[in-house]
């Protein structure tokens, strides 16, 4: 077939294409994905007996917040990271910035405890399982980020591939709060950051395999 | 640099909007960009290049979505491009069995087909009839789609379908094409 026949085809083709596809298609995997990770927590794990007080108090929010803060930036990152000759350097720098505020925020409540409640602090009632558990959840969301994803055009599949995880990291640690009881500054700047980190490794290990196109 | 620009985006913007005049019009002045580019950058397999073109061009066109309007589109363009190329080195050198050197290959190379892009007639050759027959249709007997669609019992909406899986189809089997 020669070139000038293959243009005549994709001119056919030529379809309207709406301006927010990219951030649409997202949006509605996340959402699939919410559902998928909220039925998991119920089934899985079930709720904190004491959800109804929690939702009361600022931690229950500022934990809320923090995740969320790292899964936007995890999603905003895919979304320019799904175009050619497109960086992410701002929505880097705002994962950054949540990030180093958080940690800051967990060192100056460290600083103020004793040695013995510091342990206390940073191994809560579930160290052993937070950060697995937060993995564990974020698969269903990984798996339908970059199912999205290698239908747009990454060409930094690595990069590409962590920004999903830690979107999907984020996500799924925000919906885990709801089963995690843990209520300490240090505990979630390190367990739940560890998984947003490890869902991102993953996401970044996957990608180079996965979003070839 | 700029004039490229100044004259693609628009076209590219027209496109996005549903235009399939300017949208053929960019994908033939791309094509010709494409060719010097790749022609540059695989002089040792000038085979190649045409097989290079098309494949840039479907996933250009597959992939529009992605455009962000307020970038510059040479830029997307490029970036596209570049990771076809990178992509075919990296397939190349997976399946090393071929010398490079070879006698052969050398001798062969003298008589290069310029009439390149035949891959694309044996990657067509292995669609579903159906698909194949629309596509022959639209681009052999230069029938609209609508008209390719009536001849195959479609509506004009399931022709747009149907046509838009075979490209991608056709985008998937030719980056698989055993070269």
């Amino acid at each position: 077939m020669q070139t000038d026949e293959l243009i005549d085809l994709l001119a056919a083709d030529a379809v309207p294409v709406a301006r927010f596809t990219l951030a649409r298609r997202l949006a509605l995997g996340a959402i699939v994905g919410s559902i998928v990770v909220l039925l998991l927590v119920l089934g899985w794990l079930g709720l904190r007996s004491d959800l109804a007080t929690a939702v009361g108090g600022a931690f229950f929010w500022i934990k809320a917040a923090y995740t969320v803060a790292l899964g936007a930036a995890g999603f905003w990152a895919v979304e320019r990271l799904g175009r050619p000759g497109v960086s992410a350097t701002r929505a880097a720098g705002f994962g950054a910035a949540v990030l180093l505020l958080f940690i800051l925020a967990a060192f100056a409540q460290g600083l103020s405890l004793s040695r013995p409640a510091q342990l206390i602090a940073l191994e809560g009632v579930s160290w052993t399982v937070c950060t697995r558990n937060i993995v564990i959840l974020a698969g269903p969301v990984l798996a339908i980020t970059l199912a999205i994803l290698r239908h747009l055009a990454p060409t930094r599949p690595t990069v590409a591939g962590f920004a999903a995880g830690a979107f999907s990291g984020g996500l799924a640690a925000t919906l885990y709060g709801l089963h995690c009881p843990e209520a300490m500054f240090v505990f979630v700047a390190l367990w739940y950051t560890l998984g947003v980190a490890v869902s991102g490794a993953v996401g970044a290990v996957l990608g180079r395999w996965v979003l070839r196109w | 640099m700029d004039e490229l620009e100044s004259t693609l985006k628009p076209l590219m913007l027209d496109g996005l909007n549903g235009d399939a005049k300017a949208h053929a019009r960019l994908l033939k002045l791309l094509s010709e960009r494409l060719r010097a580019y790749f022609g540059r950058r695989l002089s040792a397999s000038p085979e190649d290049v045409e097989d290079l073109v098309q494949e840039t061009l479907l996933a250009v066109h597959l992939r529009r979505a992605t455009y962000d309007r307020a970038q510059p589109f040479t830029a997307w363009a490029h970036a596209i491009a570049r990771y076809k190329l990178i992509d075919h080195w990296r397939r190349r050198k997976i399946r090393a069995t071929a010398p490079l050197d070879d006698v052969a290959d050398f001798l062969a190379s003298e008589t290069v087909d310029v009439d390149a892009g035949l891959d694309l007639t044996r990657v067509l050759s292995t669609l579903p009839a159906r698909q194949r027959t629309l596509v022959e249709d639209v681009k052999v007997q230069g029938l609209s789609l609508s008209e390719a669609g009536v001849r195959g019992g479609l509506s004009e909406g399931a022709a747009k379908v149907a046509l838009h899986r075979s490209l991608k189809l056709l985008a998937e089997r030719l980056r698989h094409a055993d070269r």
